[in-house]
């Protein structure tokens, strides 16, 4: 059955292109990532925030990780939490709060349990994105990739340091993501679907309210 | 699959006397129309012509070392703990994930949106194999309960009404009646939920596949697919071959163009880059992951150099939103599911120009859906060469060959083209004051050149043919 498919398929694609096995490939075209927009300070984080609102999602602006746990308690309002063992997630005090807050899981699958059922998910952030307005999730030992993704609400702690200019400085400075994460996510904006008359919807599978507070 | 398919005239007739569904596509594609104007504007990106062009260069990089980016990409898969696996065609496929199913005892599969698992029809094959396989981008979802195929690349469910979508959910789901998109998302939202929590296999497709990275790139709104690959114990990712690029940084040029030319995003909500499995310390992930490499008909593209270009699509469907044909036909009368410009060059390519030979001529070559390609693929020129082969094949174009030999004929003999056009002219219907022919004369409407004038008008004859002005003029009268 399958076996053989590999050599058929290989050896119709170096026919057709008259190559030899174990052949070579030149160069692929060189061309530059171009970082553009603000450095580094407030303007980028005037872009970044300017962006991250113009889809929709909630920009929020703090001076320290203390202000930042308070502000998340505010949009929580009492609701049931997942926290990811972040240090900057911890440094806000999220993990101390009392009520329904839930971290450092002994198992995937409580996990699991926890943001298929937590109203909100509270995480930080690898890197953003000024021009788009985008978190980058690296799924790390502090990082799951379920938690940003399960609840209906979603919070990001955003230090200042990780804003970037736009995808040309993250690969850049990331050339390859594989060898760090298994998962790296692009979020832009709250989940949507326009499948229906291309009327827009929000928090189809993902969280349709997303937060970035930003750390200045 | 064999036997030659015609234009599919009753369908063409009915989709071109729905008002409805006339208005439906017309808005959608004039919605993604203008989002992408914006998206690709001066203003907006001012280097997207530098972009496209790369685009196009790295594409036909990868695609002519196809081969050596293959074995790149199968060396870093395993490296990153997952599994390549190579299939022939949908059957292969469809073997694959059921004995893999079966060897785990698996019963449940989620799938994201993939235009390749389309192709190969993976549902109904899972479903004969007792292994329930359900979609999750919510209008390929609605097409699932409804049996139907994708109407557009992007915009699946584009020909639904929020009252079609009311009698899918009620008839197969028995919710109470809602026809609200709002509450309609809340249902499908609750049901698939439950089966993302459920299923042990998550089936993506791929956007892209970065041979340096040994990763996949899946690119979405909703975050189905996100939960496709990331709930599931397995993550299976179904590619066709060609969907290869060299390496992450090429990403900058290829999201930016992708997201603009579908739906005018500066990025879409969601693009997971997707190395493998779970990795140690990472605290969710699935445990298995594996890349399906398809073929499928593909490598059969690969020896002309002109027509390869049709396997750069990177399927934004920004071809299908701006091609006069796809605006007043639609999607459901080509003969695959691909359909549009890029459909009308890559199904003739897979199947045989024998099997649906008027398709590469349902186009007015007007060259709309190479100015927006995002990776320039020259598809009027793809259409030239088809229309060639199907004409070489002798399965279309006799009558055509004919009237042009006799054209030809009379073009190299003046006397005869001055008396042929004379005789053209005395016979033509001479409207009273000088307007429009728009009626035909009832021994002339009919045959081609009836089909033909039947939708078009055309100015009355001079009084005078310019040969005979010209030799007037010649004379000093």
């Amino acid at each position: 059955m399958r076996e053989g498919a590999r050599e058929r398929i290989l050896g119709r694609v170096r026919t057709a292109l008259g190559r030899m096995p174990g052949e070579g490939a030149p160069e692929p075209p060189a061309y530059e990532l171009v970082v553009r927009g603000p450095g580094p300070g407030p303007e980028r984080v005037r872009l970044f925030v300017e962006r991250f609102e113009a889809l929709a999602g909630k920009a929020h602006m703090v001076g320290s990780a203390a202000e930042a746990g308070a502000k998340a308690r505010e949009i929580v309002a009492g609701r049931s939490v997942v926290a990811v063992e972040h240090e900057v997630v911890r440094a806000a005090g999220v993990m101390e709060w009392d009520g329904d807050v839930r971290h450092g899981f002994a198992t995937g699958e409580e996990l699991r349990r926890a943001c298929a059922e937590c109203a909100v998910g509270i995480t930080s952030t690898s890197y953003a994105l000024a021009d788009t307005g985008t978190l980058v999730a690296m799924a790390g030992p502090g990082e799951p990739r379920l938690a940003s993704l399960l609840p209906p609400v979603h919070i990001a702690l955003v230090p200042e340091a990780v804003i970037l200019a736009g995808i040309e400085e993250l690969l850049l400075r990331v050339p390859e993501p594989d060898e760090g994460t298994s998962s790296m996510v692009f979020i832009t904006g709250p989940s949507r679907t326009a499948d229906i008359e291309q009327i827009l919807v929000r928090g189809v599978h993902g969280p349709g309210e997303i937060h970035a507070i930003v750390i200045v | 699959m064999k036997g030659q398919s015609s234009v599919p005239q009753a369908g063409i007739e009915s989709t071109l006397g729905d008002a409805r569904l006339q208005l439906a596509i017309y808005t959608a594609t004039g919605r993604l129309i203008d989002h992408r104007k914006k998206a690709v504007s001066e203003e907006a990106l001012p280097d997207y012509q530098e972009l496209r062009r790369i685009a196009h260069e790295l594409k036909r990089h990868t695609i002519e070392n196809l081969d050596y980016y293959l074995a790149q990409v199968e060396r870093k898969v395993a490296e990153r703990g997952g599994k390549v696996v190579y299939c022939e065609d949908g059957a292969e496929v469809s073997r694959f994930v059921l004995e893999l199913a079966r060897a785990r005892g698996e019963r449940l599969v989620v799938k994201s949106k993939s235009m390749t698992t389309e192709e190969i029809h993976l549902n109904e094959a899972l479903e004969s194999g007792q292994v329930e396989a359900v979609e999750t981008d919510l209008g390929e979802y609605l097409l699932q309960l409804a049996h139907e195929r994708p109407y557009h690349i992007v915009a699946p469910a584009l020909h639904k009404t929020r009252y079609d979508v009311a009698d899918i959910l009620t008839g197969s789901l028995g919710v109470e009646r809602e026809t609200e998109p709002e509450k309609q998302t809340k249902i499908a939202r609750g049901v698939l939920r439950e089966k993302f929590l459920e299923a042990g296999i998550g089936i993506t497709g791929a956007n892209f596949v970065v041979a340096g990275s040994g990763a996949v790139v899946v690119v979405e709104n909703e975050g189905n697919a996100r939960l496709s690959s990331s709930a599931p114990r397995i993550h299976i990712a179904v590619a066709g071959i060609e969907k290869l690029i060299p390496r992450a940084r090429d990403l900058a040029v290829f999201l930016k163009l992708l997201g603009r030319s579908a739906t005018g995003q500066a990025l879409s909500v969601y693009t997971s880059f997707l190395a493998g499995a779970r990795r140690e310390g990472e605290a969710d992930g699935p445990e298995e992951f594996y890349l399906v490499l398809l073929d499928n008909g593909r490598s059969k593209l690969l020896a002309d150099r002109d027509k390869r270009e049709s396997l750069y699509c990177i399927r934004c469907g920004a071809c299908l939103n701006h091609c006069p044909v796809y605006r007043k036909i639609g999607g459901h009368n080509y003969p695959w599911i691909y359909s549009g410009p890029i459909g009308a060059i890559i199904t003739p390519q897979f199947h045989g120009v024998e099997q649906d030979p008027w398709l590469p001529f349902a186009s007015s070559l007007c060259g709309a859906c190479a100015e927006v390609c995002p990776v320039k693929i020259d598809i009027p020129k793809v259409l030239l060469k088809l229309r060639a082969e199907v004409t070489a094949s002798g399965a279309r174009g006799g009558t055509e060959r004919r009237v042009f030999r006799v054209w030809a004929w009379v073009m190299a003999h003046p006397w005869w083209y001055g008396v042929l056009g004379k005789m053209a002219a005395a016979l033509s219907p001479r409207p009273a004051g000088g307007g429009w022919v728009n009626k035909l004369p009832g021994w002339m409407a009919v045959g081609p050149l009836g089909s033909w004038l039947k939708e078009r008008d055309l100015p009355p004859p001079a009084e005078q043919s310019f040969r005979s002005q010209w030799e007037r003029r010649r004379r000093g009268a």
